[in-house]
């Protein structure tokens, strides 16, 4: 197969031929002849901008050539550079490649070194990750290579060490790749920071980004360079085309469930198409989904096809057993998440199945990008709904693709806490005047906005805590010298900020490792580790209790330190562990496709007759959702009241419109029970009968839906809420308030929380303005509540509300009922459940064994 | 007068528990106390804990203290003890009582004013806390009760300890509750941590092993409105 960025024909022949000869030096145009290839116009027109000195945007699909195209600037200069003569200094990095991932790194070296190596070019390319040992780091500051690969995070080391400004004096480019996917988080913010910081050092750098296809690349063109003057962008190189990809919804001929997320009955017609196919690559939105699928894939597979599991949980040795074999092109099929979402290529692929929905389309493109790593043959997908809401998902999915629409979350402004970190990394390098680095911060997109209090709150913060009650001047981490320049107050600084750098933050989670059945642990300490697993849900298994993880089902014998001892388990059902971290929300885009599907019974044609059938009742029985309207519906269900609403803005913000509504329908004496919301619909039950009030007007639907609920009641909830808890965490961690690790102690992750928890208490009932509070609450806002959908819908929907006062359920709530009573209402309802065990003793023993 | 009506309506709600024939009210905001005694306990106050982490670089919130005491001051108020026994550790480190900023230790004076306060030496405080009033003891007996901050290896009939930070975790319909807690078996008592950044040790750890008659076992568990009493066998590890 050819290496992935080459290809055997270009478009224009004759341009590119002439182009080459005019911008690519001697031995690269002798090493295409002699390979019989071709640059591409794009890869010419990317060097023709870079050699004008632009930086430069290069927007291409999946086996475009990207990744040649971005390092042909930094080879065809490094190829006409004059030999070093004897006695001169030697020269620093030349070019920077920074991924977010550490395999794409490790990958990209020796996918370049190859055509380093036969075009004999005078270039020395190195990786530098957090498994790079100690001794090559060491070297490598000493004799830095030409091309030197890394993370986001190395460079945040290297910025902050005292010889950064010599380290990178030579610097000529940076490549950013799958920059799509890095600056939609944190670690993006802190890149932008070192970029900034790299601009500072050596003013002409240019950057080259390397991007899939994204709905505003004009974001991702002011990224790249200085926003000294505001709105400046970089060059944009679109490549289009590509052949269309195959995708098909399975019609299944089974009955497709109601609610759930499993897709348990596709399983055979999954494995039909396994082995119709050489290598299928099966996506799944979480890693619960992925053991189950694993698992019942193995209960059908009476040929013994190697399929495999590849998660993040899993232990790296078994990952990278899966990779190589799947590399080999040994395996038929691999179960994967999110951890292969990325342009990483091995092996074969001629089929990718998603099962569940894909939520947002661009991921849908990416992940269909993994067939068929050639861009002139179609890639084959096949969609595979785990309900009746996931099949109109899919649906809206597939047209999207089709449209080709692209959606990636809108960027955010930078985080305070990743500044935090950066302006102590900053003085870990050099001391620093604060108007010198304010400036210079404000020429990275994401700060662009930053305004200059803010900022003093921030080296407040970072020099003392920044709190009101100016108690710690004299344990101050940076101070301020004569001169007014920042620097660390001590050695200890810089070295807690090596150990805690970067914006990863772990959810807790233990080992799992093998011990023998009974043994809880105690004896036997010697079993193989199988990966990691969250806290949380540990907490809830009682010894004997089985779970499904890595493929197999195991008993959970007990905890010791960080470590849950597991063994194996005879029986074939199984808890199956839930993850924190997995769950996409549906996308704006996607939703508005969803709604507007419903609304266009033309549309409902092209959907599997039961669930066309399933549409057609709900008119009969209800009413459809109008594309820009909101559905409520109200019906008594046995003794309660339910209140079901359809707004399609994914499960996160409608978690948030769930919480709100509850406190507004308490005050107006509803007296509701409970909630649960899903990507598609929220369903509230009350005890007093919600259709007659709002019926009556106490209150109505447009009061109670009136956008004033995110002021005061969000406020108000916002305050004991266990997701701020649990954002503030992150914040703390990132912006070094907490400590990620120590010199000769690591912490275990619930010794964090507890600790970041009682913070979050005192400092709120303290001092509620203090700046990482502040970072907590904008964070969440966007993050964990999705506050600004929330607030779109509400100003979307006023007097578009649209009330059906029922009987009795109606089709469309069927899903949504059935998830009541199966998903963990967090939080709220601590103190029933205790009383309901304190009761329970008292019942059991009567009142005078309470004494 | 208002706080004595406080202190019984108190009283009365609390469901009193027995401690070696002594009774006692397992307050919910993680004091103890004894209506015939008048006594007040309190353990692992961990005053200065912010000042003491921020002298070692992590510069969390100074208001740890003024929380703690703000606190206390209030069940002071509700109770109005004759004496108050603060069970060790009530500074988390030596220094602590010097680096207190002035308005707190001020209020802490006030409200010792009056009564018998006795601090009980803990691990982390073993030296009388820096030109404070009250008196420093390694441990006290009052009647059938003896006070220290560590509880003792060998059984000893209505000892009142603190020092382990006890807390508890039951799982109720597939969902883990973990709330501190008073462990008691009618005989022994340990209490609950009282600072604001203090945190806590599941009463099923080993740390606890052989502490309590475990048939008789019992977590008062702290709720947001009351105390749940709750059995050890429906208590969980970890």
């Amino acid at each position: 197969m050819l290496p992935r960025y080459l290809l055997r024909v270009t478009e224009q022949p004759r341009l590119a031929e002439q182009n080459a000869a005019v911008l690519l030096p001697e031995p690269f145009v002798k090493w295409f002849g002699e390979k019989g290839w071709s640059p591409r116009v794009h890869q010419l027109e990317l060097l023709a901008k870079a050699q004008s000195g632009q930086s430069v945007l290069l927007i291409a699909p999946t086996g475009a050539g990207k990744t040649l195209a971005g390092f042909l600037p930094s080879l065809t200069e490094l190829a006409s550079r004059p030999k070093r003569k004897p006695g001169e200094a030697r020269r620093g990095i030349h070019t920077l490649y920074i991924s977010p991932l550490k395999a794409l790194a490790v990958d990209i070296e020796r996918n370049l070194g190859k055509p380093v190596e036969e075009i004999g070019l005078p270039v020395t390319i190195e990786t530098r990750t957090g498994d790079t040992p100690s001794h090559k780091r060491q070297r490598q500051k000493l004799a830095p290579p030409d091309i030197l690969l890394t993370t986001p995070e190395q460079l945040a080391l290297l910025i902050a060490s005292n010889d950064a400004k010599r380290f990178f004096e030579d610097l000529r480019y940076v490549v950013l790749d799958e920059l799509h996917s890095l600056v939609t988080s944190k670690r993006g913010h802190l890149l932008a920071l070192g970029l900034a910081r790299l601009r500072a050092f050596v003013p002409g750098l240019q950057t080259i980004g390397l991007s899939a296809t994204v709905a505003e690349p004009d974001e991702l063109r002011r990224w790249l360079v200085s926003q000294a003057s505001p709105g400046a962008m970089s060059e944009l190189i679109v490549v289009t085309g590509g052949a269309k990809p195959e995708i098909s919804i399975l019609d299944s001929e089974e009955r497709v469930p109601w609610a759930g997320h499993s897709a348990r009955y596709a399983t055979p017609e999954i494995y039909r198409e396994i082995k119709r196919h050489k290598t299928t690559l099966l996506f799944v939105n979480t890693r619960s989904q992925a053991e189950l699928l694993f698992q019942e894939l193995w209960r059908v597979n009476e040929d013994t096809l190697p399929i495999a599991l590849h998660h993040g949980s899993l232990d790296v040795a078994q990952r990278r057993r899966v990779e190589k074999a799947m590399g080999e092109n040994a395996l038929r099929a691999i179960v994967a998440t999110s951890t292969l979402d990325l342009g990483i290529d091995w092996g074969d692929v001629d089929l990718v199945v998603h099962v569940g929905a894909p939520k947002g389309a661009s991921r849908l493109a990416q992940r269909i990008g993994r067939a068929n790593h050639r861009m002139d043959e179609p890639s084959k997908a096949i969609l595979i709904p785990a309900n009746r809401f996931e099949v109109l998902e899919c649906r809206a999915a597939l047209d999207a693709n089709y449209l080709g629409a692209q959606d990636t979350p809108p960027l955010v402004n930078g985080g305070l806490d990743v500044l935090a970190q950066h302006v102590l990394g900053c003085a870990c390098g050099a001391p620093f005047h604060a108007d010198v680095l304010f400036e210079e911060i404000r020429t990275a997109a994401p700060y662009v906005s930053l305004d200059r209090l803010t900022f003093d709150r921030v080296i407040d913060f970072v020099a003392t805590g920044g709190y009101a009650l100016r108690n710690y001047e004299r344990y101050a981490r940076i101070r301020q010298t004569k001169e007014g320049l920042w620097r660390v107050s001590n050695p200890a600084v810089a070295q807690q900020y090596r150990l805690n750098v970067g914006t990863i933050i772990e959810v807790p989670a233990l080992n799992v490792r093998y011990v023998q059945a009974g043994s809880r642990g105690a004896a036997s300490r010697g079993g193989r580790v199988l990966g990691k697993i969250e806290e949380a849900f540990l907490e809830t298994l009682t010894h004997g209790d089985t779970f499904m993880f890595g493929g197999k089902i195991l008993r959970f014998e007990g905890i010791r330190e960080n470590e849950c001892f597991v063994s194996n388990a005879p029986g074939s059902d199984a808890k199956v562990p839930y993850y924190g971290g997995g769950k996409f929300p549906l996308s704006t885009y996607l939703a508005e496709q969803v709604r507007a599907m419903l609304d266009d019974p033309q549309r409902w044609k092209k959907l599997p007759e039961q669930v066309a059938d399933w549409l057609r009742f709900q008119a009969d029985k209800s009413v459809l959702p109008k594309r820009d309207d909101l559905l409520i519906e109200t019906f008594p269900r046995g003794n309660r009241y339910y209140l079901v609403a359809y707004p399609f803005e994914g499960r996160l913000a409608h978690q948030t419109l769930g919480m709100l509504l509850t406190r507004r329908l308490d005050r107006a004496g509803a007296k509701p029970v409970g909630f649960v919301a899903t990507d598609y619909a929220l369903a509230i039950w009350s005890l007093a009968d919600m259709g007659w009030m709002f019926k009556n007007r106490k209150p109505s639907l447009a009061t109670l839906f009136d956008q004033d609920m995110l002021g005061d009641d969000l406020e108000a909830w916002f305050a004991d809420s266990w997701l701020l808890k649990r954002t503030f965490r992150n914040c703390a961690l990132i912006s070094g308030l907490i400590e990620k690790r120590h010199p000769g102690k690591e912490k275990s992750g619930r010794q964090v929380t507890v600790s970041t928890d009682l913070i979050y208490d005192v400092l709120r009932s303290h001092e509620p303005d203090h700046i990482l509070l502040q970072a907590t609450r904008t964070d969440a806002a966007t993050g964990l509540l999705d506050v600004s959908r929330l607030a779109e819908m509400l100003s979307r929907i006023r007097g578009r509300i649209m009330h059906k006062n029922l009987e009795q359920i109606s089709p469309l709530a069927v899903p949504i009922m059935l998830e009541i009573g199966k998903m963990p209402v967090n939080g709220e309802a601590d103190e029933t459940l205790l009383m309901d065990a304190a009761t329970l003793v008292e019942e059991a023993m009567g009142p005078e064994m309470m004494d | 007068m208002n706080f004595s009506l406080s202190r019984a309506t108190l009283i009365a709600e609390a469901d009193p528990v027995g401690i070696a024939g002594e009774r006692a009210v397992c307050d919910r905001r993680g004091v103890l106390y004894f209506p015939d005694l008048r006594l007040l306990a309190v353990s692992d106050l961990h005053l200065e804990k912010g000042s003491s982490f921020a002298r070692r670089g992590a510069l969390i919130p100074p208001y740890d203290t003024g929380a703690t005491l703000l606190r206390l001051q209030a069940v002071i108020a509700d109770y109005q003890p004759r004496i108050v026994v603060s069970l060790g550790d009530s500074f988390h480190d030596g220094g602590g009582a010097e680096r207190m900023h002035l308005s707190f230790r001020e209020r802490l004076e006030a409200m010792m004013a009056g009564r018998d306060w006795f601090w009980v030496a803990g691990n982390h405080d073993p030296d009388a806390p820096a030109d404070l009033p009250g008196e420093t003891v390694r441990e006290l007996a009052i009647g059938s009760l003896l006070f220290r901050h560590e509880p003792s290896k060998v059984r000893v009939e209505g000892e009142i300890s603190g020092h382990l930070h006890p807390c508890a975790r039951i799982v109720q319909r597939g969902r883990s509750v973990r709330r501190r807690c008073f462990a008691g078996d009618g005989g022994r008592m340990i209490m609950p941590a009282f600072g604001a950044y203090t945190g806590s040790l599941n009463v099923l750890d080993r740390a606890y092993a052989g502490l309590f008659r475990l048939e008789t076992l019992m977590a008062y568990m702290l709720g947001a409105e009351r105390i749940f009493a709750i059995s050890g066998s429906m208590l969980r590890p970890g």
